[in-house]
């Protein structure tokens, strides 16, 4: 017998039962669905009225929507948004691209450098988890009690998570690719520029992201000090006269912010990063 | 140009990788590198290359390499390793940038290697958009616009399915029959050694040392008409590193 007729043997049983096989491949897959989001927001914003109005969630307790935007239109009336809006902006933009530069700087330095890394590594470390609300006072001292210290404490805030992210985004660069440039003999600084911040682009362009959250969450405590103007000044004294619309109407200000941001950062990624699979 | 490789030894700590290797590469001439995995294959060509140094040992540069060749010694890796973020042209511009070149002689340059490689139509393609094969033309591309000397390759085809790497193979031999490149090609396939080979270097196991070096007469371009001739080469080296490569299987890795 040859091993065709073993097999044949085998198959050509007609009254074994068949079936098809079960598909067990699929769910893990995230696909586009259209606008869910603003759906969710929208249909959120709507329950939130219907309890307000209905009473079965306290004006004491949340205002409603509809009186925060009340509160929204007399600030925009009264011209006082875009006086807040442009010192906060002013401080963020100012902070955030200072921190961010000085982040990417020592993050490439610690990335490159062995001195660096053995002296300055330990120091990022030890100094990124106390929150920079606790130095304050510090700051004011420092840097006045004017932009300065506010600016500083920005500008701290998204100095440490840059330069972390930095340099994991320089040693995840692929080795093969800083030996190729040297075989070609190219230069220290070509390699630098050509090869390790390019490399390092996603992991840095994913830490503004990051860091840009920061720097607005460090506004609010920053302008805690005898700020006049800007939407943290704004929430902090709403919040303190319990005009709780005000402060609503503020903290919505405050994340349509960090949703511009995350959008603006997004459309760096596309251009930058257009060779990624 | 020529490249003698005297007593070469190497090692990481308490490892030895090589040990005492003496060879001759010629102008004009492939020398295949084969050996079990680890045998230290391309710790050698990184020393050829002047990527790592020796332990003790030299490698010597004899004669002048060609007028104008802007990187004598040039490797062609086994990933690769483009810029995934520069288009196949901008691969290539890479190794001329540092020459002081006028933009109209980098584009020149650029035009001529694409061409020789079948590139032309992909020049404006970044790396992810192409087939590993052609990722390799790329870098074959970008190796020939310094005007190499020695070509050093590590392994060039090992990451190429077979088909892919069957169609690189006799455009390597085209290109040898057009421009006489000489070249330090490691692998571990047999079979490519003994297409592309002039000379076939094998190394035992670590530490690597040089068993033998087997030479084929027969020309490049005439090597497809022999099968039975290089099926008998290939068995011969095959014989030679069974055992090695059986024992190198065994070892435990730690370094």
């Amino acid at each position: 017998m040859t091993d065709i007729d073993l097999k044949s043997a085998d198959t050509q049983d007609a009254t074994r039962p068949a079936k098809p096989v079960t598909f067990r491949g699929g769910g893990f897959q995230i696909k586009p669905l259209g606008p869910i989001a603003p759906l969710v927001f929208i249909g959120l914003i709507a329950f939130w009225e219907y309890g307000s109005r209905s009473g079965f969630i306290s004006s004491l307790v949340l205002p409603a929507p509809s009186e925060v935007y009340v509160a929204f239109a007399e600030l925009v009336q009264s011209g006082m948004l875009l006086v807040h809006l442009s010192a906060s902006l002013q401080r963020l933009v100012i902070g955030w691209t200072a921190g961010t530069v000085l982040g990417i700087s020592v993050g490439l330095l610690i990335g490159l450098s062995s001195v660096a890394r053995a002296g300055l590594s330990p120091l990022v470390s030890a100094i990124f988890p106390i929150p920079k609300i606790a130095l304050l006072p510090l700051f004011v001292i420092w840097f006045g009690i004017g932009e300065g210290s506010k600016v500083a404490t920005i500008l701290f805030g998204t100095f440490f998570p840059t330069v972390i992210t930095t340099y994991g985004g320089v040693d995840n660069v692929d080795r093969n690719l800083i030996r190729m440039g040297q075989s070609f003999g190219l230069s220290w600084s070509s390699i630098v520029r050509k090869i390790i911040f390019p490399g390092a682009l996603p992991a840095i362009l994913s830490g503004c992201r990051i860091s840009a959250s920061i720097a607005i969450i460090l506004l609010v405590a920053a302008e805690m000090i005898g700020a006049e103007f800007g939407i943290g000044a704004y929430i902090l004294l709403a919040g303190s006269l319990f005009a709780t619309d005000q402060l609503i109407a503020g903290v919505a200000i405050l994340s349509t912010m960090g949703l511009c941001f995350a959008w603006v950062i997004g459309r760096a990624e596309k251009y930058f990063l257009n060779w990624r699979t | 140009m020529d490249l003698h490789l005297e007593a070469i030894s190497h090692g990481y700590g308490s490892v030895e990788v090589l040990k005492n290797i003496d060879l001759q590469i010629n102008q004009s001439e492939i020398v295949c590198i084969v050996g079990p995995s680890g045998c230290g294959k391309s710790t050698l060509l990184r020393i050829v290359g002047g990527l790592e140094q020796p332990l003790s040992g030299q490698v010597m540069q004899l004669g002048e390499p060609p007028a104008g060749s802007l990187n004598p010694l040039t490797y062609i890796f086994q990933d690769f390793a483009l810029l995934p973020w520069r288009t196949v042209k901008g691969n290539v511009s890479l190794a001329l940038e540092e020459h002081g070149l006028s933009t109209a002689k980098v584009d020149q340059i650029i035009g001529d290697v694409l061409a020789r490689t079948k590139l032309n139509e992909f020049a404006d393609a970044l790396p992810r958009q192409l087939s590993g094969g052609m990722k390799q033309r790329v870098a074959i591309a970008r190796a020939l616009s310094v005007k190499p000397a020695v070509m050093l390759m590590d392994e060039p085809l090992s990451a190429l399915d077979s088909q892919t790497r069957e169609l690189l193979m006799d455009d390597l031999i085209d290109l040898w029959q057009r421009e006489g490149f000489t070249a330090c090609y490691v692998t571990h396939n047999l079979a490519e050694a003994v297409r592309l080979g002039h000379k076939i270097v094998v190394l035992s196991r670590r530490p690597g040392e040089i068993r033998e070096i087997v030479e084929i007469d027969i020309p490049l371009a005439e090597r497809s008409n022999f099968t039975v001739e290089l099926e008998s080469k290939q068995k011969q080296l095959w014989g030679m590193m069974r055992e090695e490569a059986l024992a190198a299987d065994m070892e435990l890795i730690d370094d």
